[in-house]
């Protein structure tokens, strides 16, 4: 070990900076907050009018009769009229419990169960094939039997929503733990995490896109149970969004029935941003986002 | 199966491998990895393995690391040294920040936080990087990711560094400058540094020692010294001389398979 090592580490340390700073040119981009947002909006808003525009054209074909298909803004009307009701509020409410109630149910069920499998070879050639026939089996197909043992009641529709999301989840957090990158794992165990901090600090990270792509898919499931449950089990509520889109088409009452569906989609399209945002904040952070998109 | 001992007090050696066998598999699917390995590091040396594709040098150091169990003979590490394993790739943690990456090791070792940050501010300015800690891996190029991964490595506190072709993703010009960092880390640390590569030249460049591996199964079959005075330069003609010699042995031992 030569001392002189030191004299040319001034020299070194300068080129080290000089091909940092080379490196690193031009990798930083700042767009202003209002033009994303703007980017990212309008967009949307043109394809709202051209489907509200599309709307009005098939009602003046006259291709149905108004009190099946009504104008845009006679639904608008009735959706502003129900915003200032109860009745829609109170049918929000009620759904939208069932649906939490149900979804965090899942969300604990698919978790527990996806890193069960994940982690046991005698699970994962038990049930692993199961979990996925599972989530291919469209959620109405079990409400016979939900209600042949719950009869017409909350629990079948818990049951149906429930058995809707969690095998997604869980196939979620099985692939997610099943392509963490065996190097990382390797890095983490040299760095000193085995067993349960392992999972912490490298495997639960890192099957975190996949494990949110699964709690994504899997509400979508539950919104969908849920709304198939409401429709056919509407006569234990008065108030539910689907038990009034019952009641609408049981009153002919388009307008109601319109304006119900479009709240329905909101809430919809709401949950499914917050997943989007969820899931490109991660990507960000990995790095993975492209760029020049977005 | 006799697994990675360690013993502890012996003070003449950093690393011992004596005798070391590697199985893959079984019966007769059952791969001779390594082939009775016996080599040393001496506390504070340099040692470059060479060798050419399909030697096992990988798998070695994954058995020095403890990653995987020897299928006989023994490795000795002096101390309680666990030792610091980097990868071609720098396998950083794509999900934290280059300051949170380095941290990784400490939180494990539960050290309190506020001698983490010190202890972060103290290896990113040893590598250079003390204005990159806020930023992600991604943000960063590959020669910066890679002195993150010895920064994280060097966290552990070992003083066993094993290093699995840490730059051979690496352009030249950046290669030859990790390598004068490495060389003023490795001894401002007194570091004893088990380094694979089938790079010649870059062994010749920084190894106090040159082993080679042949392949299939992987055994020592050469070993030399290399006493060129330090700070080296790659383009050197000592360093080529020493370079051109093991090329030889290299081209021999892999000519042996073609026939």
């Amino acid at each position: 070990m030569a001392s002189d090592t030191l004299t040319s580490s001034a020299r070194t340390d300068a080129e080290i900076t000089g091909l940092d700073a080379l490196e690193i040119a031009g990798r930083d981009k700042e767009v202003s907050r209002g033009a994303r947002i703007w980017a990212a909006t309008w967009p949307k808003l043109a394809a709202l009018a051209i489907a509200i525009a599309a709307w009005q054209i098939v009602v003046w074909t006259g291709w149905k009769p108004p009190y099946s298909l009504p104008p845009p803004l006679e639904v608008g009307r009735e959706l502003v009229a129900q915003a200032q009701g109860p009745q829609l509020w109170d049918g929000l409410v009620t759904t939208l419990q069932r649906a939490a109630l149900g979804y965090v149910f899942s969300v604990a069920v698919g978790l527990l169960l996806g890193l069960a499998v994940a982690r046991s070879t005698v699970l994962r050639a038990a049930i692993g094939s199961m979990i996925t026939a599972l989530q291919t089996m469209p959620s109405i197909a079990w409400f016979p039997l939900a209600i042949l043992l719950f009869e017409l009641s909350e629990k079948a529709i818990f049951f149906v929503v429930v058995l809707g999301a969690a095998p997604s989840i869980a196939n979620g957090v099985i692939s997610g733990v099943d392509y963490v990158p065996p190097l990382l794992k390797r890095a983490g165990r040299n760095l000193g995490a085995r067993g349960l901090n392992l999972y912490r600090y490298v495997i639960a990270p890192a099957a975190l896109p996949a494990i949110v792509a699964g709690l994504k898919q899997g509400w979508a499931f539950s919104w969908r149970s849920l709304m198939a449950g409401e429709l056919l089990v509407s006569g234990i509520s008065q108030t539910s969004l689907g038990a009034q889109l019952t009641y609408s088409r049981e009153l002919s009452d388009a307008p109601w029935l319109l304006s119900t569906m479009i709240v329905i989609l909101v809430v919809g399209l709401v949950v499914d941003a917050a997943f989007g945002a969820a899931d490109k904040a991660i990507r960000r952070r990995w790095g993975v986002l492209d760029q020049a998109g977005q | 199966m006799t697994s990675t001992t360690t013993t502890p007090g012996s003070a003449t050696t950093a690393v011992a491998l004596s005798g070391v066998t590697k199985v893959y598999g079984r019966g007769t699917n059952a791969v001779l990895a390594l082939d009775g390995v016996s080599l040393d590091v001496a506390p504070g040396e340099f040692v470059c393995l060479v060798g050419a594709s399909g030697c096992g040098k990988s798998t070695l150091l994954n058995l020095v690391a403890g990653l995987d169990q020897v299928s006989g003979g023994q490795i000795t590490l002096a101390g309680d040294a666990n030792p610091g394993l980097m990868f071609q790739e720098p396998a950083l943690f794509p999900w934290l920040t280059v300051d949170a990456n380095v941290e990784v090791p400490l939180k494990l070792r539960r050290l309190p936080r506020a001698q983490r940050r010190e202890r972060v501010a103290e290896l990113l300015r040893t590598v250079h990087l003390a204005d990159f800690g806020r930023k992600r891996p991604h943000e960063l190029s590959g020669g910066m990711r890679q002195r993150v991964a010895l920064a994280r490595t060097l966290a552990l506190d070992t003083p066993v560094l094993l290093m699995d072709e840490p730059f051979g993703a690496l352009d030249a010009m950046t290669r030859d400058i990790l390598h004068d960092e490495l060389e003023r880390i490795w001894s401002e640390r007194k570091l004893s540094v088990l380094f694979v590569t089938h790079n010649v030249r870059e062994a010749a460049r920084l190894a106090d020692r040159i082993l080679l591996l042949s392949s299939r199964p992987g055994r020592i079959i050469y070993s030399t010294e290399v006493n060129i005075p330090r700070p080296r330069r790659i383009d050197s003609p000592e360093v080529a001389a020493i370079a051109a010699e093991v090329t030889e042995r290299l081209r021999t031992e892999v000519g042996r398979h073609g026939q």
